[in-house]
């Protein structure tokens, strides 16, 4: 993956001639990305704004049943990279462990791209986001997760925000304390969407303590994956080689990485081994996920592509095989799409009134996004990439200076 | 509020005990006996008349201290006696002008092939207007709310963000997100259409041929719905009482 790139200039006039072909190319491949990835968030929007005039009863696949789809699980696949972005990150420059600290700068100004598409994604999937900013306020319920999890997100959100311009001033003493409340206000916000699905009782699938505590450790699973993922991609957008320093903060990401995704691989078998010992509507949804509609995307999606295979591909890499990791981290974030998406779905797929044995629910309930979800969700995952490509222009690739520079 | 429910709670319990010939003790005792009896012959699978009795209402004194509302409006649902003509669901949509892809109250269908007696049975289904609800607990905005007078289930239109919270955490699925109203909508015992107009039922029960839903006060110790509630010798239960809700519809049958 290192190519015959160098950043230095070349002696030899050959050499200059050839670099700036080079360069002629990643920057066009580069305006054609941008212009891509702005067409899909224009389309997303397009999508939004149709859907939001003609109703969501006609434009999305959710229904009475099924009131959550893909937007909802679209949205905490982005506050789960973002949270997670933000709490490994904070290893190194909140909790000053040395080795983490060239990744700060891009997995704080990711954080920040990642909860903006989540609002993004969300703002459509609320029938009246208007209402919610004046109710919120002024009628809040205290014992709503979807209360305190939209208020704390606010709030880690507008930290992120903060620790990342001071990040950018050289101000690290106060960053440190900024983003030392964002991984509080992270941590709360991300349990208590744990808890909007957890404190449930009529939904057996979702029901129980373990929500919260999955989140936050699959949150921390999915910003090693994109941490490492994005910083690679970087380095290939600026046509720069990657400096040992921050070849070492990836090798400690991608350790990081190997343990949360064997956590994440307990938690998940215990939870069916537990969940078999539950009542018949917990153990359908399950069995919807081993052998019934959900199958494919569990096995293949969220425990091959997202687990088990980026498992191996860490651990062969030994954190050294830049290319290897990144391809690992890319099959990661694409397996926990569906890992949230699985999450959300087969929780309402069993009927309410399963137990009742009635005709009008005789198995498991569908539902299909539509080609209005699809397309707000592309449009969400477009503006990630958009922020993150003008991103490393504008701030030059993230550069990490030596932290003291900033505290004279 | 709080005192006019609870000054003349004492003397009708007193009242009721007495009509009864019993104490509270001696109820209580047989109450216990009857959920052993009832327990046996339903193989454990019906919830007694007992048991929602004492979910409910740990004791009347307790619960009216807990949940004073006056009236406490309720529903008991024989369910036996429904014949599917969908007529309480044509009222309830009339009434409160529910659109075609919705509805507040609707009629399941049960089969049972092994049965001896009949086959089929109907079940209709609507908020429960539980006295623990967890709609209301999950809302953020306080769009729905238990009011305080009347125990009913109600919905703030203006409030609601349709976040659909509410439509998730609700384990009878009674709520739909109504497009004409910009909320999520749900079965509010007709209080805007019927009850605040001076009617005393609701469009559903009214328009029962079979008289299967009754509808009345169950702070109110003369009223059918108390009666059949506290019916010890018939089995009434609850839906999904495993979730802790402690629903005010009540299902019986005869």
């Amino acid at each position: 993956m290192t190519e015959s790139v160098s950043t230095e200039t070349a002696e030899a006039p050959f050499l200059t001639a050839r670099w700036g072909a080079l360069q002629a190319i990643r920057n066009r491949a580069y305006g054609l990305t941008v212009f891509i990835l702005s067409v899909l968030v224009i389309a997303g929007v397009a999508a939004g704004v149709h859907a939001k005039m003609v109703g969501s009863l006609e434009a999305y696949g959710a229904s009475r049943e099924i009131p959550w789809g893909i937007l909802i699980s679209t949205y905490v696949f982005f506050v789960v990279t973002s949270t997670g972005l933000c709490l490994v990150s904070s290893i190194g420059h909140v909790f000053g462990v040395e080795a983490l600290m060239p990744i700060a700068k891009r997995s704080v100004f990711l954080a920040v791209a990642t909860i903006v598409a989540g609002f993004f994604v969300i703002f459509f999937e609320i029938e009246n986001p208007f209402r919610m900013a004046i109710y919120n306020v002024i009628s809040p319920n205290l014992t709503s997760n979807i209360w305190w999890m939209g208020t704390l997100y606010g709030a880690y959100m507008v930290f992120m925000a903060v620790e990342f311009l001071l990040l950018v001033k050289g101000k690290y003493r106060i960053a440190t304390i900024i983003g030392f409340l964002g991984v509080i206000a992270g941590v709360a916000a991300h349990s208590n969407l744990g808890a909007v699905f957890g404190m449930l009782d009529g939904r057996e699938f979702w029901y129980g303590p373990f929500m919260p505590i999955y989140f936050i450790t699959s949150a921390m699973m999915s910003g090693t994956a994109a941490i490492v993922l994005f910083t690679w991609l970087a380095y290939k957008v600026n046509g720069k080689k990657i400096e040992p320093a921050t070849a070492r903060a990836l090798e400690v990401t991608t350790k990081v990485g190997i343990l949360l995704i064997a956590v994440i691989l307990f938690f998940t078998t215990w939870k069916f081994i537990i969940g078999f010992a539950g009542g018949e509507s917990k153990i359908m949804a399950l069995e919807s996920l081993l052998t019934g509609p959900y199958a494919f995307n569990f096995w293949v999606l969220e425990v091959g592509v997202g687990m088990v295979l980026p498992l191996i591909l860490y651990l062969q890499s030994k954190g050294k095989n830049l290319s290897l990791m990144a391809l690992a981290s890319a099959m990661m974030m694409f397996g926990i799409f569906f890992m949230r998406y699985d999450l959300v779905v087969v929780g309402q797929v069993v009927p309410l009134q399963h137990e009742l044995s009635v005709n009008e629910y005789p198995g498991l309930l569908s539902y299909t996004p539509s080609v209005h979800e699809i397309l707000i969700v592309l449009g969400g995952i477009a503006m990630v990439g958009l922020v993150f490509l003008i991103g490393e222009k504008a701030f030059g690739g993230h550069v990490a200076e030596a932290h003291e520079g900033g505290e004279h | 509020m709080d005192l006019s429910s609870k000054t003349p709670k004492a003397p009708e319990k007193q009242e009721q005990d007495e009509n009864n010939g019993a104490t509270e003790m001696e109820r209580r005792t047989f109450l216990k006996l009857g959920l052993a009896i009832t327990g046996v012959f339903a193989g454990g699978t019906l919830l007694s008349a007992v048991s929602v009795v004492d979910k409910v209402f740990a004791s009347r004194q307790e619960f009216a201290d807990q949940y004073p509302y006056k009236p406490h409006y309720s529903m008991i649902i024989r369910q036996d006696n429904c014949i599917d003509c969908e007529r309480c669901v044509q009222a309830c949509a009339k009434t409160n002008h529910v659109p075609e892809y919705g509805y507040r109250t609707r009629i399941l269908e049960q089969e049972h092939p092994e049965s001896t007696d009949r086959t089929r049975e109907f079940i209709p289904v609507l908020c429960n207007h539980c006295n623990n609800p967890a709609c209301v607990r999950a809302c953020p905005t306080k769009a729905t709310y238990k009011n305080k007078e009347n125990g009913i289930v109600m919905v703030d239109k203006d409030k609601c963000i349709g976040c659909k919270t509410c439509m998730s955490a609700c384990p009878f699925n009674g709520r739909y997100y109504n497009e004409e109203t910009k909320s999520v909508d749900k079965c509010n015992f007709c209080f805007d259409t019927r009850l605040s107009q001076g009617e005393t039922s609701t469009a559903c029960a009214s328009a029962c041929p079979a008289k299967v839903r009754i509808f009345g006060d169950l702070s109110d110790p003369q009223s059918e719905v108390y009666k059949r509630v506290h019916d010890v010798e018939k089995s009434v239960w609850v839906q999904r009482p495993e979730t802790g809700v402690k629903p005010n519809v009540f299902y019986t049958k005869g």
